[in-house]
Order: C-alpha cells, then structure tokens, then sequence
C-alpha cells in the first residue's frame, strides 16, 4: 500500500501483531498465487525451450504469423500480434488507473478505467480467437502442423502443439483477469468498495491482470520472436 | 486511509469473535457447518487427519496384498478371489492388478496420506494455535483446500472400481505408459480418473499452501517474532513454500499429458510402437521431459512429506528432554538450506536416463551437499536429548524413532546420491528401502508422534497409553525388519516392481526373505489397526484431559482451553514474550511464551 501510516521509523515490523510488509492478507497471498502461477508458465516454456533446441529445425514465425483480418493474400509479418500486444500493454495501463482511482476513493474513475480493461481484455481474446480461428483453417491444430521449417525440411507437429497449449493456457488466464474484472466492476457499483472504505480487491485484481500481461511478453517473445 | 484500519477491517473473525460474548456458540452451528463445511481450522485440520487415515489404511492394505504375492508366489489364497474378483482369478493376484496396486499405493501414500493427511493436518491444527491467531488468514480458502482434496480422494477411489482398472504404470507416472490408452489396461479410463484426481489434489495443495504461508507471515501474535516461532510453525512454512512453488511445475507437466493422451500431441511421444496397434504417427518429444517436469516437483515432495515431521519433532524432543532445543538458529538456517537444496537435486532421480555425466556429477554434488543441513538436524536432536530429563510418553517414543529412522535412512541416501553407484542401485529393492525408511517411515513416525503429542488438544481426551507402546514398539521393530533385508536383496540386484522373482536364478535364495518380509508387514498392519482402535475408542471414551498444559509445554496452543471454541481463545489473544523454548531455566522447569522477562532472568 502506498499510502503512508502511522508507522514510525523503528517500527519492528517483524515482531508480531502486525504484517511485516504492511500489507493485508489478500495481497501478499495474492503474491504468492503469482510466484506460483509463473511456476507454471515458466515449466511450460522452458519444455517448449527444451524441446525446441532438441529438434532439428523449426518454422519462421515470420511466415507462418503473417495475415490480419481481411488482409487476403498480402503478407505482413507479425503486424497483428503486434496489435495484440498493444492492446493488452494499454489495458495494463487503464488498470493502473483503474487502481489509482481507487485509491483516491474516486468511483467513476474505477468505473471507467475497469470497463476499459475488460474491453481491452475481450479485444485482445477477440484477437486470439482470429487468429487461432485463422490459424486452424491453415490446417494447423494440436497434433498438425501444416508449416515446413525454416530450412525447407518437414517440421515437427511440436510446433502447434505448443503454441496452442501455451497461448491457450495464456488466453485462458486473461479470460479468467477478465471474469475477475467484471466482478470487481459489479462490486464497485454496487458501492462495496466505497462502503469498505477503501478499494483493495482492485488493487488484487490490478496485481493479476499485470501479471498476465507481463506473462504475454514472455510467450510473444517465445513464439513470435525467437 | 490507514493502514491499521485495512488490517483490522480484514481481521474480521477475530472482532466478530472478541465481541461475542466469547465464544458460547456465538453462530448457531449446525451439523453441517461444523463439522461438514466447517471453516474452523482445527476442524478442517480433523477432517485432513481422518481423511487422511483412512487412505492409509486403504494404501496399507494394498501394500499387504503385493507383499502376499512377494511373498508366497506360488500359494492361490481363494478369499483373494473373494474380494478382488477377476484381479486375482484363481486365488492368485493378476500382474495387471498388482502394478495396479503398487503404482496406487505409491501415490495414494505419498499425496493423499503423507502429504494432506501429514501436512494438511498438522498445518492447519498448529498454525493459527502456535502463532497466535484466530483462525487460518482465510477460513474460507481453507475449507475450499479440504473439500479439493476430498474431491481428489472421491476420483481416485472411484478409479479403482473402473472395468478396466486404476492406474498401473507407477506413481511416477512415466509417458508412454501414462500417455497411450494402448499401453496397458491401467493407462485407459484409470489414468485418466489418475490425473483429474491429482490435478485436483493440486489445487487442494496450493489453496492450503498460501493459506499457511500468508498465516504465519501475517497472522502472528504481538511479541511472536520469526524467532520466537516454535521449529514446527518454521518447518510447516518452509513445506507450504516448496509445495506453492513445485506443485505448480507437476500441473504443466499434466498438462501437456493430457494432451498427448486426448488430443494427439507429442509432447513426451517420439516414435513409438505399440504390439497390436503399430507405429505411432507421434514424433520429436521426449518421454525425459515429463521426468525433468515430474521429478521438479518430485524431489521437493520428500521434503514437503519430511519437513513437518522434523518441525514436529523438534518440537516433541525439546518439551519431553526438558530442555530448550539445541541450536535453534542451525534448525531454521537447515530447514532453509534443505528447502533451497531440494530444488536443485532432481536430477539424481534420472542418472541413468542418458543424462549428460557432467550435468550428474553436478547433481551428485548438489545431492550430498543435503547431508550436511541433515546432519545439522541429527546432531541437534541427539544434543537435546543428552542429559535431558527424557520423559518416554508415546509421542516422544516416535519422535526418537524418526531420529533413528530418519538416520538409518538417510545414510543409504548418500550412497543413491552417486551416480556411479546408481547404475547399480538404481530401480532395485535398495531404492524401496531407502526411500521407505527415511521419507515412508520416518514421516508416519512424525505423524504418529504429532498425533500423540497433540491428541489432548485436538479431542480433550487421551489416548490409551498402553495399546501406544505397543503400536510403537511393533511399528519401529517392524520397520527396520521390513525394510533393512531389502537392502541386501538390492545389493544383489534385485529389481523393484518385479511381480515374481521365481524365474530367476540370481534372486530364488531371496523366496524366504521375501516371506519373511511380508509376513512382518501383516503383523506391523495389523498393529496399526491397534492404533485406529485407539485412535477413535479415545475420541469418545478416552481420559479427559483436565490440565490445561498436559506436557508442560511452552507453545501458545497450550493457553487456549481445553476444548477451544472457533477463534481459539476466549478474550484477547495471548501476547508472546519470549521464545518457544525456555525449559530448565533459572531453575524453573518450564516457562511458558506468554510469561513476560523478569528482571532478574538470565540471558542465553
């Protein structure tokens, strides 16, 4: 919590009575749920690492990510995750706001900031959902891949299969930080947080949805970069 | 806004409780809310401990039905036939059957019992009873952590009654057998019951985990210091943190499984042929994957099993010697140093997967690096007991026990730790012994040693003295005859899981130990059906308890009531002055935490 208190310079904090790190319960369990989730994701991309070094080639993701809606023929590498990205990053950024507002007990600010990033959040679901509805119609699924590695030889179905199961466990958190958002969204107008008198969940909520956004960069940069 | 208020807006149970009217059944409890979907944790912890046993007496007797085939390989036992019907056609038990009944025991023991009915009770009994708190920092999460495990527990009992059998590939779950429905009858509906239970018992784990973690960090009474917490509160946080951060790699690993069995991926599958089936399309994964992914959380597991009974009988040794524990500061300095280790080590279960020499020798090192944490411990607890007043109660007699077991054991795990050797050792009966001494054993002798030592605080009675050292002196005799003979036969070279041993030459002289063994095993279960009779006669008919600190013991759980109500102590909550562990000081046989420093004490 930002907000200064009546702590004192000597406070022993670690004595008991009181929490170390001056937050309530929620919050640094909501910590610990984060450290443990990117356990999960970090196991999941260092078996796509480990598999990945271990196979002899592997497709350009600049060939195979390279058409936005309505686009045709016309190739442009990366251009739509790219705009995927974006969206997701400003969502982070109207979260922000979102707890900012709370912060200042100020509801229409939360209001406003939280319809924005569940907005974002479902554009950037929309966005997954193209893709991967673009993707299938390549005829590429779990167990198929229909693209050639870089080097012209046949690929392993190990490329779909892990970008489907890694940016799907992905989407399936945001879809979650979604739920989680429009929660928040009904509580404050139905004055919970103002009758609490402070706005903490949206803060919880705030840590969770940055956290999938961080996550993003990680699995981008995995599969549509390296 | 404060922040003073947010923490006392969110301690909410314990306002609630401190105004009403201290605790005379303040919410009108029904049957179901107390003692079905209770959020107290001393009910949960009770609801953990029974489920709990319950699998141990389902994994014990799985146990003493493959011990019967080990042992007497040739007799047909026709009541066999009688309970498990076609499983064991003729009198005799099936090998499907008993891979079937190996591979449950293992997980069924290592999950269900050691860790939730170990962990998950003693956790939630001695958390919020030990630092001072109300009740666990959410109640409601708590609740949700037992009922995931029940719902884990549901599944895995039900997929022993499928057509096709539970699970039967091992409790380590190795693709392609766990992967490919074709692979063996266990492999179809069986493990798919298998992994929905485990990934159930997942998030019953990390549910419960961050519950005891944030109580300990957050939850603690004024005056409890980190330092000042009683071994068992510093052991149960290092389990719940290795179990939050290793729980979560075994679920990716289920994952990319469930996909290589339902939706034809090849995550663990690498050209494959199956008898009967043929080639499989499958190519460019690798089975030592899901081993990396399994055995990430695999090896932090045996710490997530042993830890909380080393914080139990830390804490068991020093009340019963009379004397402060020896060197507290080592303790917790090893508790962390096994935690940080036990991340680094898994690799010693795969020396002989193919794995790079070089990568195994680091891993050797890192391994038997363990020892010396290890060692820290033993040399404490043996240092607290010497010239202790030692009084033999039965939950001391099993803390000494551990002491030995966990000795005896660990000794062999210094041998396992190398990598030349494994190639000897690895995957034979000398690997079952190990692990069954220092991790089996020695942590349902930490069990029984919390179960005993807080039984009058869990149910105000105790339990049956008597029929406890029984339990205890054929438990203890019947573990080291067990398991010690099947060092030799791993010594010898004589493979684990094996169904018979009856066609080969090398291991025939072994027929006679191995009845032997099993015939041990019948008796040792049995006297653990002694201890349930105990165990639940006392709960009812047990002697009161009428002493509000039967032990004598320093730790704050022994300042609550007899039989404490939701929210553990009528009034305020004890303040603590001093660490956990002041017997035999200034003359005084025990000083209790919440007794304020006199002027005149001396100081350590």
């Amino acid at each position: 919590m930002s907000t200064t208190t009546t702590a004192t310079a000597n406070t022993k904090w670690w004595s008991g009575g009181k929490s170390p790190f001056n937050l309530e319960y929620g919050k640094v369990m909501m910590w610990y749920f984060l450290m443990s989730d990117a356990f999960t994701f970090g196991a999941f991309l260092i078996s796509y690492g480990t598999t990945r070094f271990a196979t002899n080639g592997w497709p350009n993701p600049n060939e195979v990510f390279r058409s936005y809606p309505f686009s045709g023929a016309f190739s442009a590498p990366l251009v739509f995750v790219s705009l995927m990205t974006f969206i997701l990053i400003i969502s982070s950024v109207t979260m922000v706001l979102a707890v900012r507002a709370g912060h200042n007990m100020d509801k229409r600010g939360v209001v406003i900031n939280l319809i924005l990033t569940i907005l974002g959040g479902l554009a950037f679901l929309s966005c997954q959902a193209w893709e991967w509805t673009h993707l299938f119609h390549e005829r590429a699924w779990w167990g198929r891949n229909p693209f050639m590695n870089a080097d012209g030889t046949q690929s392993s179905t190990n490329f779909t299969n892990f970008f489907f199961t890694i940016t799907g466990f992905h989407g399936f958190h945001v879809f979650s930080g979604v739920i989680i958002n429009v929660i928040m969204l009904i509580m404050t107008l139905q004055d919970k947080f103002e009758k609490r008198g402070h706005y903490l969940m949206i803060e919880k909520a705030g840590l969770y949805w940055h956290f999938v956004d961080l996550v993003w960069v990680f699995v981008f940069t995995c599969f549509y970069l390296i | 806004m404060s922040n003073e208020a947010v923490l006392h807006a969110h301690s909410g149970v314990a306002s609630s409780h401190d105004a009403g009217g201290h605790h005379e059944h303040h919410h009108h409890e029904t049957f179901i809310t107390k003692y079905v979907f209770s959020q107290d944790h001393k009910m949960i912890a009770k609801q953990f401990l029974i489920t709990g046993m319950v699998w141990a007496v389902l994994g014990g007797l799985m146990s003493v039905l493959f011990r019967l085939q080990l042992g007497y390989p040739d007799s047909t036992f026709p009541w066999l036939e009688d309970i498990l019907g076609k499983w064991a056609k003729g009198g005799r038990i099936t090998p499907e059957a008993y891979y079937a009944l190996v591979t449950t025991h293992g997980t069924v023991l290592v999950f269900f019992v050691l860790t939730a009915g170990l962990s998950g009770t003693f956790a939630n009994f001695l958390i919020p009873l030990q630092v001072g708190a109300r009740d666990m920092a959410s109640p409601f999460l708590n609740m949700l952590s037992y009922w995931f495990f029940f719902s884990a527990s549901v599944v895995m009992l039900s997929s022993l009654f499928v057509e096709t059998g539970p699970f039967s590939g091992g409790w380590t779950a190795y693709p392609p057998l766990s992967a490919l429905h074709d692979a063996s009858p266990g492999s179809k509906t069986g493990m798919d019951l298998w992994i929905i239970s485990m990934a159930l018992f997942v998030v019953s784990s990390l549910l419960g985990g961050l519950n005891y973690i944030v109580t300990i960090l957050n939850m603690r009474t004024k005056g409890m210091s980190m330092t000042r917490l009683p071994l068992t509160i510093w052991a149960l946080f290092f389990t719940a943190v290795l179990g939050v951060l290793s729980f979560p790699v075994l679920l990716s690993g289920f994952i990319l499984l469930i996909f290589d069995r339902n939706f034809g991926t090849s995550f663990y599958l690498s050209d494959i042929f199956v008898n009967g089936v043929g080639a499989l399309p499958n190519e460019g994964g690798s089975a030592i994957l899901f081993q990396h992914l399994f055995w990430f959380l695999g090896h932090p597991e045996v710490y997530i099993i042993l830890l909380p009974a080393m914080g139990m009988v830390s804490e068991i040794l020093s009340v019963n010697s009379r004397k402060p524990i020896f060197g507290y500061m080592a303790m917790v300095g090893s508790l962390f140093a096994i935690a940080i280790l036990a991340f680094l080590v898994w690799a010693h279960h795969m020396f002989v997967t193919g794995l790079n020499p070089f990568l195994g020798s680091i891993f050797v090192l890192l391994t038997l690096l363990i020892a010396v944490p290890s060692a820290i411990k033993v040399f404490n607890w043996l240092t607290t007991l010497w010239r202790g007043n030692v009084r033999f109660t039965p939950g001391m007699m099993f803390a000494i026990g551990f002491v030995s077991l966990f000795i005896s054991g660990g000794l062999t795990g210094i041998w396992l730790g190398n990598s030349a050797l494994d190639v000897h050792l690895h995957d034979t009966m000398f690997v079952v012994a190990h692990f069954h001494i220092v991790m089996g054993v020695a942590s349902m002798f930490g069990m029984f040693a919390g179960i005993y030592h807080w039984y009058p605080k869990m149910f105000g009675r105790y339990l049956n003295n008597t029929l406890a050292y029984i339990h205890f002196w054929i438990t203890m005799a019947g573990a080291y005859l067990i398991f010690w003979p099947m060092h030799y036969e791993g010594l010898a070279g004589m493979p684990r899981r094996y169904y018979s041993y009856e066609q080969w030459e090398s291991f025939k002289n072994f027929g006679d130990l191995n009845r032997f063994i099993s015939t041990v095993a019948m008796i040792v279960f049995a006297a653990q059906i002694l201890f349930l009779l105990n165990f639940f006669y006392s709960i009812w008919k047990g002697r009161k308890v009428t002493n509000q600190n039967p032990w004598g013991s320093n730790t704050l759980e022994w300042t609550a009531p007899i039989r404490p109500g939701h929210g553990n102590w009528p009034g305020e909550i004890p303040e603590v002055h001093r660490w956990a562990y002041d017997y035999g000081k200034d003359g005084k046989e025990f000083i209790p935490q919440t007794t304020p420093v006199g002027a005149d004490e001396s100081h350590h």
